[in-house]
């Protein structure tokens, strides 16, 4: 089974320029320029059909052509290495063993937009992924891979790793590029979209890590073949992060459109043998499905939409029986309240409302307007906000609350949890 | 003919103007609307008599989208986009209510309400709260959020500032404090700290206000929708029940201010957005410190007495007016027509000023009439008039917009012209370059997201050396706007200044020992002025003030000329002016030898037609200037002076010798709102009466002449017109006017650059800049397009003469003088205020290198002796001096900085030289002799205001 980003890996010991040199890395930096124009760069990732693996699957290639051509001043590309989102965890495996994928797809990037300049913004807590990413640029600096006139060409350009601060709303694209500025990071109102108006002002396109290591391989060997290797509209493999209630739980890169049965499988079943109650198919921000829908899905952007949820970054949470999904919407509820940044209204006291209205049931205080006021205030926050955030946190608790209410009532009319064995139980009055 | 009252509440159209040539048409609501392309929805709407609910928007600051109430619904787009930042596109339908935004709405505001205490009835805000506003507005009938941990209803206060409260209970974090603090102020002292629910706005790093960087401007407090920021006074008062427009008597931006009032008290002063000068924008004097007027040291009783050691008798204005009339015509009567004269004020309005110097004229019979400007301009005066062929600045404010390259020169914006400064700041951040000449490290020297690129910190003195070296470089490296020059200036005078600065004595290697600036980056800023785009130059009185002053100026407008730089937006000459009215007081006249519109006395024609409109025959000969009269003083040829609204003890150079002058005169008639170091001098006290009492105008640093309007009655029963009115009647000379509309219409009769000012065109039009006639019935904002007011600009030859106060082993340091931003030059009304918690003592700067040498610790007791005389101060270590100088501000008469300052004077003008006196700096245990006769002085003139009852001698 091809695997573009992990393939061929060996933990620590293979991350460095030579061995990604040895895996073929890099050629297609030459390939392309040595023979390609920017526009066919371009042509060959919007033919791969790669969609963007930071969370809103966005089409890559489309994005690119954004980006203005004859614009006179700097043009920048940035990395959204943030990886804040609950549940994923794949973006600091890339930047610690394969750096030079990131690094290489950057530049073909650049190239392909006519961006001198990359920044790679590093979720502020993985210092020493940080410390590698700064090696690996160094690395390839040296081989003149960065820097002026790269391999001989007209292009240059050049790549700066930024060690962030470690808020989840850093991750959201403009919130990202305020921090990079220097200032708090708090989303940006769009329209003016990152493509005229981003970094310092100027035209910037932001992909996330996984999305720029893809790139290499589709030059390498072509749109088409990326596209092959998944399914129409969901080209490529997609590395899941896998957690959760299961065995071997873990970073599994696999053909979009893969089966969630294979998955789960792969991920060594649900532990201890237990069954499967609900799964969040792609970061907590995502909608939960329960276990039954989820084990007749293939895991491809397409086919999870359809069933009512997200593909978003990949993060596949599982959830087994013994789950008390009160107690784990109350969890999110709080991390939302918690990273909220606060800017607009009906995010920064809504999340607040969400968490406290959820708390209050999760400990047998629940009242019985208690779940429509819930559903009613997810109403007023999803699609209301500046930033997606919103919708984030009234996602879960809407698919929370539909999927599962007879749990909810339980909790409100009964003060307590209806899972038996939950280790909440004992707590609740 | 007054402007009607106004409401205290201002229209918000939600974003700011946009200008663009291209304009838009959509249909909002059904309505038909074109705007200019990239105008917001919101205003678009509002522009057609719409409101859509808002929190976080308002005209004054960028829209930030952050409530959300304001979101709409667009036809073919899906969402809620939110019509503050969206903008409006050709041909979009928008609907801005329906079920769906109704609800959504309402959604926003229960969430508001969930975390905001319920106290509206007893709110200092109550009548002037968006909020309530906008829950009536949006229809909110019910909040369903259980009452469990309100996070905020119990935060503590901070009332740390003397002005305003801050409440966080009551805060939205809508964050308009804290973009109004950036872009408005420019100051950044605020912040949003913390995160989601717990964001709260934060001075600093979660400091008190005082404790932070905050100025205390009021833009936050304007800018708040709810009652977190609000002014003590309405928290004191309640709401303002009307209001009326007025212009601040502080500083020569010239602030539109609007008064807030209930009755006849003053509430509130807030910046009127209308105001061109400051566009709704303020600092801490205007805004806040006007308490002075209603201060219980307001003298209110007209007194006379005979010597100056009696105490002052309190007697009606029919008697105080008769005694004063009597006394100059005695005096004149003994020793000749020329032995009285009189002194008007910056601080009073043009008519009084015109007033002043017309009874001088015309009831004294003579010439000898001279203003406080001379202090501080009239080296402006005397050089633009020479080069340009007027004696003003040449743009609008708003003109700093359009420069390319900002060349700061002895001046301190940010705390001396405050409003102009966030202006300046403003262009700076978004990306003007600045040099700055001046031997302090001032604050525009480096600020939040602005950095001078070069500042040229040369000795005190040498003004003069650096303006020729970068003339020389301009003209050396072939730098010069030939075409400019060709068409616009008269040739033979270029070229004689031409070969004048090329002489290798003005390049600035030569000049660099003299000024201390190394060559080099004389030569890079010279070079950027002269082909950095446009280039505007802004000076103040570390220009003038000098003996070489006038030069100064020419050397200004000399280095304009040659590269082009006049006659359109973002160029220009502009003098910063010290006081309200420093512009207005020589446009009127107030000179010994020019009358109103800068005519000589001599000049037949202008005389012969004020001697037709005043009904007698006028003096040719040029009167007497201020130092002229001291010496006349002292030699005993000059007996009555008249002293209109200026303290010359405090602030004219070398006090002792003033002191002496006044204390020779027979008759010193002072007309103040407080007993001011020159009525302790005084024989009659004619009480004055504050701006907030009278009508009249103000003219601005930029010719712009604004109203001020009287909102409350005289506190002495007389505004000043009146008073000079019936002391030129009591001099038997008659003045007839009803109204000081009528002394204006005067003016324009007589004055030809302001023959169409008219109370009626300042009501219409809130504002005019002079020249303002027949062809420029609205004003005139930019001077000098197309060609000079004097024809061709003539360039002067300014040779650098380096001043007699020369540093000497026995006095080797140099000081230099200057304002702060909370205190007002003699501090007369700043002192009397809250401003005091900002700075409540005169220090002197001193670099820790000459502190060390003399064992001086910040904080010590130091004597400063000059040749004149001896102060002591309090010292402050820093390193904003270079070594060598030391420098200090005058704002409270018992520093003495004026005892030190010299004789010396500009060569043209007499402008006291008052930033550059030689001095030695000595750690001391005790006050100097001066300071201990002044306070014994002081207390003997207090005692003998108000002597107690056993003193009181029945009469
Ligand atoms: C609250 C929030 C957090 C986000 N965090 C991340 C993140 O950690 N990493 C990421 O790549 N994208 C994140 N995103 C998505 C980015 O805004 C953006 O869509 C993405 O970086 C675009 O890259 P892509 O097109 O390659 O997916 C986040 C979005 C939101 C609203
Ligand atoms: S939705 Fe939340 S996180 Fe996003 S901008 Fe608004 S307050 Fe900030
Ligand atoms: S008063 Fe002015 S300087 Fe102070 S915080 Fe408010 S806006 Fe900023
Ligand atoms: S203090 Fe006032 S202006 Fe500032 S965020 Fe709070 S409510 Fe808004
Ligand atoms: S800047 Fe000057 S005119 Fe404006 S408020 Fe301050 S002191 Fe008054
Ligand atoms: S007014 Fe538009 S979002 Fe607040």
């Amino acid at each position: 089974m091809t695997q573009v980003i992990l393939g061929g890996l060996d933990g620590n010991r293979t991350w460095r320029l030579a061995d990604y040199v040895a895996r073929g890395g890099y050629e297609a930096l030459r390939k392309a320029l040595s023979g390609m124009t920017p526009e066919q760069v371009i042509e060959e990732v919007k033919k791969s059909s790669l969609r963007g693996r930071g969370g809103a699957g966005f089409p890559t290639g489309l994005k690119w052509t954004f980006m203005p051509r004859n614009y006179s001043g700097d043009k920048y590309v940035v990395c959204n290495s943030d990886e804040g989102e609950p549940g994923t965890f794949k973006d600091r495996d890339i930047l610690r063993y394969n750096p030079h994928a990131l690094i290489e797809g950057m530049i073909l990037a650049g190239y392909a937009m006519g961006a001198t300049r990359g920044y790679n913004y590093i979720h502020g807590e993985i210092w020493s992924v940080y410390e590698r990413c700064e090696e690996a640029v160094q690395e390839a600096r040296d081989a003149g891979f960065l820097g002026q006139n790269i391999l001989g060409s007209e292009f240059s350009f050049d790549l700066f790793n930024h060690h962030g601060y470690g808020a989840y709303i850093c991750g959201e694209e403009t919130a990202l590029l305020e921090s990079l500025e220097g200032k708090k990071g708090q989303p940006r109102y769009k329209p003016p979209f990152p493509a005229t108006y981003g970094l310092y002002g100027k035209p910037t396109t932001i992909n996330n890590t996984e999305t720029f290591a893809s790139v290499p391989w589709i030059i390498r060997h072509g749109g088409q073949a990326f596209l092959e290797l998944g399914k129409p509209n969901n080209g490529g493999t997609k590395i899941f992060s896998v957690s959760g209630h299961v065995s071997r739980p873990g970073n599994y890169e696999v053909p979009l459109g893969t089966p969630f049965a294979k998955l789960l499988e792969m991920a060594g079943g649900v532990r201890g043998g237990r069954k499967i109650k609900a799964v969040i198919p792609g970061g907590s921000s995502m909608p939960v499905l329960p276990g039954d829908v989820m084990m007749q899905l293939d895991m491809d952007y397409d086919s999870i939409s359809k069933a009512g949820s997200m593909l978003g970054s990949g993060a596949v949470i599982v959830m087994d029986e013994t789950t008390c999904m009160v107690r784990a919407l109350e969890r999110l509820s709080w991390f939302y309240h918690e990273e909220s940044c606060g800017q607009c209204t009906p995010c920064r006291e809504g999340t607040g409302w969400l968490y406290r209205v959820i708390h209050r049931m999760e400990h047998g205080q629940g009242r019985a307007e208690d779940l429509d006021l819930l559903l009613s205030l997810s109403d007023n926050i999803q699609g209301r906000t500046i930033c997606a955030l919103g919708d984030a946190a009234a996602m879960p608790v809407r698919s929370f609350v539909n999927h599962f209410r007879a749990e909810f009532e339980h909790h409100v009319t009964h003060k307590r949890c209806l899972v038996e064995g939950s280790a909440r139980q004992e707590k609740v009055a | 003919m007054d402007m009607p009252f106004l409401s205290p509440h201002d229209t918000d159209l939600g974003t700011p103007e946009k200008i663009s040539d291209q304009q838009v048409s959509l249909h909002i609501d059904g309505h038909p609307v074109t705007v200019p392309r990239g105008t917001s929805l919101m205003r678009a709407a509002a522009l057609t008599g719409l409101s859509i609910p808002k929190l976080c928007a308002t005209d004054t600051l960028e829209p930030f989208g952050s409530c959300r109430l304001c979101l709409v619904e667009i036809e073919g787009r899906k969402g809620f986009p939110a019509s503050c930042t969206t903008p409006a596109e050709e041909g979009m339908v928008v609907r801005t209510q329906s079920t769906q935004l109704a609800q959504l709405r309402r959604g926003v505001m229960e969430l508001y309400i969930s975390d905001h205490p319920l106290d509206c009835l007893t709110c200092a805000s109550n009548g002037d709260c968006e909020l309530q506003d906008m829950a009536g507005a949006v229809g909110l009938r019910e909040v369903r959020y259980p009452s469990i941990e309100h996070h905020h209803l119990t935060a503590q206060k901070d009332d740390s500032n003397p002005y305003f409260v801050y409440d966080p209970s009551k805060c939205i974090v809508c964050n308009r404090c804290v973009r109004a603090c950036e872009e408005i102020q420019g100051t950044f002292a605020l912040t949003l700290s913390g995160r989601g629910f717990s964001s709260r706005v934060s001075p600093g790093e979660s400091q008190p206000f005082m404790a932070s960087e905050c100025v205390s401007c009021g833009a936050c407090v304007d800018a708040c929708p709810t009652a977190t920021l609000v002014e003590k006074s309405i928290l004191e008062a309640g709401q303002p029940e009307y209001s009326v427009v007025t212009t601040c008597a502080y500083c020569g931006v010239g602030c539109g201010f609007k008064a807030d009032m209930k009755g006849t008290e003053v509430v509130r002063m807030t910046p009127w957005k209308g105001g061109k000068a400051n566009e709704g924008h303020a600092c801490v004097k205007g805004r806040f410190a006007w308490g002075y007027a209603t201060h219980k040291d307001r003298i209110l009783t007209p007194m006379i007495r005979k010597h100056i050691t009696d105490p002052w008798q309190v007697v009606s204005w029919e008697e105080a007016i008769q005694y004063a009339a009597s006394e100059f015509r005695r005096i004149q009567g003994t020793y000749g027509r020329d032995a009285v004269g009189g002194i008007t004020s910056s601080r009073c309005t043009n008519e009084e000023t015109y007033l002043a110097q017309k009874m001088v004229r015309a009831a004294f019979g003579n010439n000898n009439v001279d203003t406080c400007a001379r202090v501080c301009h009239s080296p402006t005066g005397y050089g633009l008039g020479m080069t340009y062929g007027t004696s003003a600045g040449t743009q609008t404010f708003k003109s700093v917009e359009h420069s390319d390259v900002i060349l700061i020169i002895g001046a301190n914006p940010t705390d001396a012209h405050p409003v102009f400064g966030s202006r300046l700041k403003k262009r700076l951040r978004e990306g003007a370059r600045l040099i700055i000449i001046d031997p302090r490290r001032i604050d525009l020297v480096q600020g939040p997201h602005f950095k001078a690129d070069y500042l040229l910190q040369l000795r005190p003195g040498t003004n003069v050396a650096i303006i020729n070296a970068i003339a020389h470089v301009i003209v050396t490296e072939g730098l010069v706007a030939s075409d400019f020059v060709n068409t616009r200036c008269d040739m033979e005078s270029f070229q004689a200044w031409k070969a004048f600065v090329v002489q290798p004595h003005n390049s600035p290697e030569a000049m660099e020992p003299v000024t201390g600036v190394p060559a080099t980056q004389v030569r890079e800023a010279a070079r950027l002025y002269a082909t950095g785009g446009n280039a505007a130059i802004y000076y103040g009185l570390g220009v003038t003030e000098h003996a070489q002053g006038s030069t100064m100026v020419i050397g200004i407008a000399n280095l304009a000329m040659v590269t082009g730089n006049i006659g359109k937006e973002g160029v220009g000459v502009n003098p910063l002016r010290g006081q309200n009215n420093v512009q207005g007081s020589c446009d009127m006249g107030s000179f010994p030898h020019e009358y109103p519109g800068y005519r000589h006395v001599s000049d037949d024609a202008t005389r012969h037609s004020f001697e037709s409109a005043w009904g007698l025959p006028l003096r040719k000969e040029p009167g007497l200037r201020i130092p002229n009269m001291f010496e006349a003083a002292l030699d005993g040829s000059f007996r009555g002076l008249y002293c209109q609204g200026e303290d010359i003890v405090q602030s004219d150079p070398n006090t002792q010798h003033v002191i002496a002058a006044l204390s020779s005169l027979e008759c010193l008639v002072v007309q103040d709102i407080f007993l001011n170091e020159t009525a302790k001098y005084a024989h009659v006290f004619l009480p004055g009466s504050s701006f907030l009492e009278k009508d009249g105008t103000f003219t601005n640093a930029e010719r712009r002449i604004s109203r001020v309007r009287k909102v409350m009655p005289p506190k002495g029963g007389m505004s000043d017109w009146e008073v000079t009115v019936a002391l030129s009647n009591a001099l038997g000379y008659p003045m007839h006017y009803s109204h000081p509309s009528e002394i204006m219409d005067e003016i324009a009769r007589l004055t030809p650059t302001f023959s169409g000012v008219s109370y009626d065109l300042l009501d219409r039009l809130g504002s005019v800049q002079w020249p303002c006639d027949d062809q420029n019935p609205e004003g005139t904002p930019l001077m000098h397009v197309g060609s000079f007011v004097r024809g061709l600009g003539q360039f002067m030859i300014t040779q650098y003469v380096p001043t007699d106060e020369k540093v000497t082993p026995k006095f080797p340091l140099l000081l230099t003088t200057g304002r702060i931003l909370s205190q007002y030059n003699v501090g007369a009304q700043t002192r009397r205020t809250a401003n005091m918690a900002f700075h409540s003592e005169d220090r002197l700067d001193i670099h820790p290198h000459d502190a060390e040498d003399r064992g001086i610790l910040d904080g010590d007791w130091v004597g400063v002796s000059s040749r004149s005389g001896n102060t002591v101060l309090r010292a402050h270590v820093s390193e904003r001096m270079s070594p060598g100088v030391v420098y200090t501000t005058f704002h409270f008469p018992e520093s003495g900085s004026n005892v030190i300052t010299t004789d010396n004077s500009d060569w043209a003008t007499n402008c006291p030289e008052y930033k550059v006196t030689a001095v030695q700096v000595t750690r001391v245990r005790q006050m100097s002799d001066w300071q201990k006769y002044h306070q014994q002085f002081d207390e003997m003139q207090q005692h003998l205001l108000r002597p107690g009852p056993e003193q009181m001698t029945p009469s």
